[in-house]
């Protein structure tokens, strides 16, 4: 949507191919195939209970925090499976971080909230974190608010502040893919648009992948845009994953016709 | 941080473009008048070819349009803006057709003696072409009162084609052999007088931008 360059990135950074879901014997999701385009923000969209969440919750395996879940087929970041046996989590959940729904900032000063992932990954010095803070909070455009109290409690802020400071301290461990579930949901209208307008700016840097419920955000704010819904027995299946403005002007199912011009979901 | 910079950033484009498609045909307006007056079928055969390049760009903007509609939820004065340009580029792209029309009145006259010195013609053009690239400015400008402005203007237009109109006709009844050439002329100021009309349109396109009142002038 930016211009050609960000609208039809060329690499996949993201790769599911045939990917099932199962929490225990229910199936959540099935034979998921995707590519998730880098530097590019990609939305999933579709009714509640289609599997947004957890779909992307497959991407920095936070499934794996529910008992029961498995997951088949093969997902890939950067060409290298992410759920083979040798995987290190921690060090993916840092290469894709995420940001929820609700601001959830550590009742803790606004600087430790970002210095806490750098300094859990090995860096110590003082000088060096601080220009960490500093380069995250300019990010996200938190920094001119509050770099005179940085040690106030991180509580305190406003809500989109708080979103804000979550999605800074996500940058901290400098991810390549941001994760954000329904992460404006919370917010009031200006906050919206103003994390909206941050999105569009970190894709020059990152990936970013939301779920939202929002049709409207999804349309001003995606280049990709991935339609899920659910099938009777209620496993979520992929219909239609195209080009936002296609997707959106042009859809080639009529399940997503119904579903973005409200007549369903 | 301004707030949706990226959507501004296109409104601002598309805007651009419709300036980019009024010179185009402006030019496409005088170079047909050159050829006319010159005789240069080369150059007629030019903008015959070249009126593609102005409805191609008239697609694209339409596209732009389309998309701002689908992802952005334009409202109030941004989306009166995104329809004016619906409607604008439709005018100027016919006022484009005008100057193809004229390109092949100029191929089909050929290298016949001209029937009179073309003076009233050229005049017309050019007071068209300055009427369109006024109206698109008054349009960037948000300047209603300059769009309202230029629709008198279109007067000093209609007054030049019935002059035209009477003189050719006097020419045709004093020697009816030459029927068939001066008709082409008075298509040539026929299509300027619609020309100028299509201006009129644009200003009340503009008008509509700034005071949300659709107006016929």
């Amino acid at each position: 949507m930016d211009d050609i360059a960000l609208k039809t990135p060329q690499r996949i950074i993201i790769a599911t191919d045939a990917v099932n879901l199962y929490y225990g014997n229910f199936q959540a999701l099935r034979n998921i195939t995707l590519d998730i385009k880098e530097c590019a923000v990609t939305a999933i969209i579709g009714p509640s209970g289609c599997g947004k969440s957890t779909l992307l919750r497959i991407f920095n395996r936070m499934n794996d925090l529910i008992p029961s879940v498995r997951v088949e087929g093969s997902v890939l970041l950067n060409g290298t499976s992410i759920y083979g046996n040798d995987v290190d989590v921690v060090e993916l959940r840092k290469k894709v971080g995420m940001v929820f729904q609700k601001p959830n900032p550590f009742p803790m000063n606004i600087y430790d909230n970002i210095a806490i992932g750098p300094r859990h990954h090995g860096i110590k010095r003082e000088a060096e974190l601080a220009v960490i803070v500093e380069r995250c909070l300019r990010e996200v455009t938190l920094w001119d608010e509050v770099k005179d109290n940085l040690k106030k409690s991180a509580l305190e802020l406003s809500a989109g502040s708080q979103q804000l400071l979550c999605i800074a301290r996500a940058l901290a461990v400098e991810p390549e893919v941001i994760l954000m579930d329904e992460s404006c949901s919370a917010l009031d209208p200006e906050s919206t648009l103003k994390i909206e307008e941050l999105m569009r700016d970190l894709v020059r840097k990152y990936t970013i992948v939301i779920v939202t419920h929002n049709m409207e955000q999804a349309a001003r704010v995606s280049d990709m845009a991935a339609f899920l819904m659910m099938e009777q027995d209620k496993a979520g299946v992929l219909v239609e994953y195209a080009p936002t403005d296609l997707i959106f002007s042009n859809p080639k199912d009529k399940r997503t016709e119904d579903y973005i011009s409200g007549r369903f979901g | 941080m301004e707030i949706r910079s990226m959507y501004h950033k296109k409104l601002r484009e598309i805007q651009d473009d419709v300036l980019v498609i009024g010179g185009m045909a402006s030019e496409a307006i005088l170079r047909s008048i050159e050829a006319l007056k010159n005789r240069d079928l080369d150059l007629a055969e030019q903008i015959v070819k070249d009126d593609k390049k102005i409805n191609d760009l008239r697609f694209g903007i339409e596209e732009k349009c389309i998309q701002l509609i689908v992802t952005q939820q334009p409202i109030a004065n941004e989306l009166r803006i995104i329809i004016a340009v619906l409607n604008i580029i439709t005018e100027v792209e016919r006022i484009g057709d005008y100057a193809q029309g004229i390109a092949k009145i100029t191929i089909m006259i050929g290298d016949e003696p001209p029937l009179k010195p073309l003076i009233d013609i050229p005049r017309m053009a050019d007071q068209a072409v300055d009427m369109l690239h006024r109206s698109l400015d008054a349009f960037i400008n948000q300047d209603a009162e300059a769009a309202r402005k230029i629709c008198c203007e279109d007067d000093i237009v209609d007054n030049l084609y019935d002059q035209i109109y009477l003189e050719l006709l006097a020419i045709m009844m004093k020697n009816p052999q030459i029927v068939s050439k001066a008709t082409r002329l008075i298509w040539v100021a026929h299509d300027l007088e619609r020309s100028a009309d299509r201006v009129t349109n644009i200003c009340e396109r503009v008008i509509f931008v700034i005071t949300g009142k659709m107006e016929e002038i």
